[in-house]
């Protein structure tokens, strides 16, 4: 079983990186984007030992209280099995 | 009294406080290696600036986890003082202990230089000996010192008088061109509920002697000296 963990600012908060990679493929010439937001992907590797729900729930945990800061960042858990 | 300065993987001015302490303080001090729990012979810690674990995932969030951390929270609780410096803030925050986060710099750019920071009050052990709109000369070196927080968050802060620190031009103006990485509302420094744990991004331990630039942060030792003296 694999986790992926996505970490994002969220919105409001203030993103300078994802400002200044917006400017910079601008410059590169690509167009049609509004927005660009930086965030976070960690995957985990998960030895089986757990059900799905369970690793869905610890991971979730994982997530919220190490992985993001939740004051400024939302969190998503995705299991594959 | 005496003073502990905690020691990280990653710490770079443990050996300024340390300095700090010993040499115009005056008094007894320690290094706190990060694994160490007992702090029950110290009456002040400090969590020095630096890159603790090399600010992997965000600045401050794994030296959160070390062991002495959990000691730091009983220390604080039982309302003995803590100061965080620069990555002590934002451990400080990441831990719990102050409210907030510290995000990457509005600019980007990693910042060091010397700034103005007005105090805004002398309600605290930290700044007891300074006078509220006093302008200290201060160094700041970061890349994450941009302070956020919710509106609920700086509403209380600004109704307690936990703001002790903002950014400002020489004349001790808060203005927007005079704050250097975006902080909300300039801030510079706050302490918690208690007023016993102070965190600030500007560095007092490294303007502590005029042939570095600045002295004007001994005013915080000497103030949190006083403190300790009192009690005593």
């Amino acid at each position: 079983m694999k986790a992926k963990v996505y970490v994002n600012l969220k919105p409001g908060v203030l993103d300078p990186q994802g400002k200044a990679i917006h400017h910079s493929v601008e410059l590169l010439g690509f167009s049609g984007i509004a927005d660009i937001r930086q965030g976070k992907y960690f995957e985990l590797a998960l030895d089986n030992s757990l059900s799905e729900a369970d690793a869905r729930e610890s991971v979730a945990r994982m997530a919220r209280e190490v992985l993001s800061n939740p004051i400024i960042e939302d969190y998503r858990v995705e299991i594959e099995a | 009294m005496k003073f502990g300065v905690i020691v990280f993987p990653g710490s770079n001015c443990d050996h300024d406080a340390y300095h700090v302490i010993s040499k115009h303080v005056g008094q007894p001090v320690d290094f706190i290696w990060h694994r160490d729990t007992d702090l029950s012979t110290y009456d002040a810690v400090i969590i020095p600036g630096g890159f603790s674990y090399g600010d992997y995932l965000r600045a401050g969030a794994l030296a959160r986890f070390s062991p002495v951390m959990a000691s730091v929270k009983k220390f604080a609780q039982s309302g003995r003082f803590v100061l965080g410096i620069c990555n002590g803030f934002q451990i400080l925050c990441e831990a719990g202990l102050l409210p907030g986060a510290l995000i990457r710099n509005r600019d980007l750019h990693f910042i060091c230089e010397h700034v103005f920071v007005r105090v805004a009050t002398n309600d605290t052990p930290f700044t007891n000996e300074l006078t509220p709109g006093a302008v200290l000369r201060l160094p700041i070196a970061h890349a994450d010192g941009n302070y956020i927080c919710d509106d609920v968050t700086l509403a209380e802060l600004q109704r307690d008088d936990r703001i002790i620190f903002n950014y400002c031009d020489k004349d001790g103006k808060v203005t927007e061109s005079a704050n250097p990485n975006g902080s909300r509302a300039n801030i510079a420094g706050i302490c918690n509920s208690s007023r016993n744990v102070l965190g600030l991004m500007p560095h007092p331990e490294r303007a502590c002697e005029d042939l570095l630039g600045s002295s004007d942060g001994r005013d915080v030792f000497r103030s949190l000296a006083a403190t300790l003296a009192a009690v005593a």
